[in-house]
């Protein structure tokens, strides 16, 4: 098999579970060229090289520097028949999985999302997937000749396996039709570490009883360089943007470690969490449900407890 | 106008899940059946937009076997006109795409919305499908949507932030909260809803390129380690030398 791997960017930086994408690519065997959109640091992408990637292309055109679903189907699409892949891996996110769905409708290839490991082998070509928002998985077979997979955080460990290659500049031809969508402009956070890419997280929730209390939570999150997420109620109230919610109708997390405080545990917040390799939970009811679903628990009240633990943290350094 | 919103048939989020039959079907005993969320939102979205906008209908549509009629039925009774369901088991997305495609091909709606993704298999592509077997933009997850006349303004949702974006109709959203705030059906909507009409139509065959060979769960959880309020110390030490993640 021939795999092209569509890397995503952030900031001219490779996202990391792009690279995770490079990685699962270099795992299943076969030729790997990844190819980036739009405005990316070229050693970022040379860099692509010691993860697996024996050729990266990079479509340098500022009209690709936002992500729009349209326009990156139809040049994946030319790069899938200019290098004669037949398998698209890339990383499940906002943008990633609605162009894996069009360039899978337009190919006629087999398509599976959410995808949490390499697969053992590639005859039968068999995918496991994450469903019931974690609560269980399914093996799907992929019996096209063509494939698009799209991974999850942590679907692949990557290792350097290879030296850094040179970029070659991938000519586009764009239409109008293209650029249906338009975007007109966006609200992005900067230099913070992206939610759904985070190693740690630390969320809260009601327990932490105003906005105005979330400093502590931050200096913790500062100290293990983590990102901020929170519970649905405290979303609902607008202590905290919409796109930090984690949960069943909000963002899907799977990070290594995952610190949950002043948050009870409803069945919904732990659909967004059940993913993450090690769970604390922080709460001062000891009854709280979200300890039966934790790795580690302190029942003690969050403004106590958050500033000892960032303290001990530093201090452990 | 006429809008389509595409709904699920789904375990209610509070469900345990278990399997049966070798691992291969959903164990539905004891299981509550719900418009899957993020549809819902759509579902309140359209309605909104019925109510602003005179001559507007909304079509309701399930691909599923007859026993997610009354799942329709709800939607008729939270306001849309009238409802399809496309007899067949949901197997996979390109499956529903397929069948949600062909059924709009015949009628030609101006809006077709749906949840960014299903809480059963939450693939996420289902909105990304029929754009692409229709030949219309599609946008996900869209959290606002305004409409004057054919343009139409939203609010998407990115990792870290949200966009603004702008296209005409038609198209296809997958939506999320908080496009609209839910609707819980009145004594009226439920009893207008029985006599709403429900049209049962015959799936086509649609080649996906895919075959389920199993379901699993994940292994148990080990219990949790209790560490006292006054030793965070403890913690850290915990989770640098035993759980190695920090």
């Amino acid at each position: 098999m021939s795999i092209l791997v569509f890397v995503e960017t952030a900031e001219g930086k490779v996202k990391k579970t792009s690279l995770e994408a490079v990685a699962f690519a270099h795992a299943l065997g076969g030729p790997v060229t990844a190819i980036a959109l739009g405005a990316a640091e070229a050693d970022e992408l040379g860099a692509l090289g010691k993860y697996g990637a024996q050729k990266v292309l990079h479509a340098n055109d500022a009209k690709l520097n936002a992500g729009i679903t349209q326009a990156y189907t139809s040049v994946l699409i030319k790069a899938l028949a200019d290098e004669q892949a037949d398998t698209l891996v890339l990383a499940n996110s906002s943008l990633g999985t609605p162009v894996a769905a069009r360039i899978a409708a337009k190919t006629g290839a087999s398509l599976a999302t959410n995808v949490v490991e390499v697969p053992k082998g590639t005859s039968p070509f068999v995918v496991k997937r994450s469903i019931y928002t974690g609560k269980a998985f399914s093996y799907l077979e992929l019996t096209g000749a063509k494939k698009v997979i799209a991974i999850k955080k942590n679907a692949a460990t990557v290792a350097e396996v290879g030296s850094a290659v040179a970029v070659t500049p991938y000519a586009v031809t764009l239409s109008d039709a293209d650029f249906a969508v338009k975007i007109t402009s966006s609200e992005k956070a900067t230099g913070e570490v992206l939610l759904p890419e985070a190693n740690i997280v630390v969320s809260g929730g009601r327990g932490m009883k105003g906005p105005e209390h979330w400093g502590i939570l931050e200096e913790l999150a500062k100290t293990l360089h983590a990102a901020t997420g929170c519970s649905k109620p405290v979303s609902d109230m607008g202590w905290r943007p919409h796109h930090e919610h984690v949960g069943q109708t909000g963002v899907k997390v799977a990070p290594q470690l995952y610190i949950a405080v002043g948050i009870s545990g409803a069945i919904q917040h732990l659909a967004g969490v059940n993913s993450s390799k090690v769970i604390v939970v922080i709460n001062k009811d000891p009854e709280a449900p979200f300890f039966k679903a934790a790795d580690y628990g302190i029942a003690g009240d969050a403004f106590d407890v958050l500033p000892k633990l960032t303290e001990a943290l530093k201090a452990g350094r | 106008m006429k809008i389509l919103v595409c709904i699920t048939h789904v375990p209610d989020t509070t469900s345990k899940i278990s399997f049966t039959d070798n691992q291969t079907k959903l164990d539905s005993t004891g299981v509550q059946f719900i418009i899957g969320p993020y549809d819902d939102y759509a579902l309140a979205r359209a309605i909104e937009l019925k109510e602003a906008n005179a001559g507007t209908t909304v079509t309701v549509l399930n691909v599923g076997p007859a026993d997610t009629e009354p799942t329709l039925r709800k939607a008729l009774a939270i306001g849309a006109d009238d409802a399809v369901r496309v007899n067949a088991d949901p197997k996979d997305s390109f499956f529903v795409a397929t069948q949600i495609a062909e059924h709009a091909k015949s009628v030609g709606y101006d809006l077709i919305l749906m949840g960014r993704e299903s809480i059963d298999y939450n693939s996420g592509v289902v909105h990304g499908l029929v754009g692409e077997l229709l030949g219309m933009p599609s946008v996900s997850p869209v959290m606002k949507l305004e409409l004057a006349g054919t343009n139409a303004k939203l609010v998407c949702e990115i990792e870290g932030g949200k966009e603004n974006v702008e296209l005409t109709l038609p198209f296809v959203a997958g939506c999320q909260e908080p496009i609209a705030e839910w609707k819980i059906p009145n004594m009226r909507g439920i009893m207008s809803a029985r006599t709403k009409p429900l049209q049962v139509v015959e799936a086509k065959a649609a080649d996906s390129g895919v075959q389920l060979q199993k379901f699993e769960l994940p292994p148990p959880k080990g219990a949790v380690k209790m560490i006292s309020p006054d030793n965070v110390a403890e913690l850290v030490n915990l989770l640098k030398n035993e759980a190695k993640v920090i």
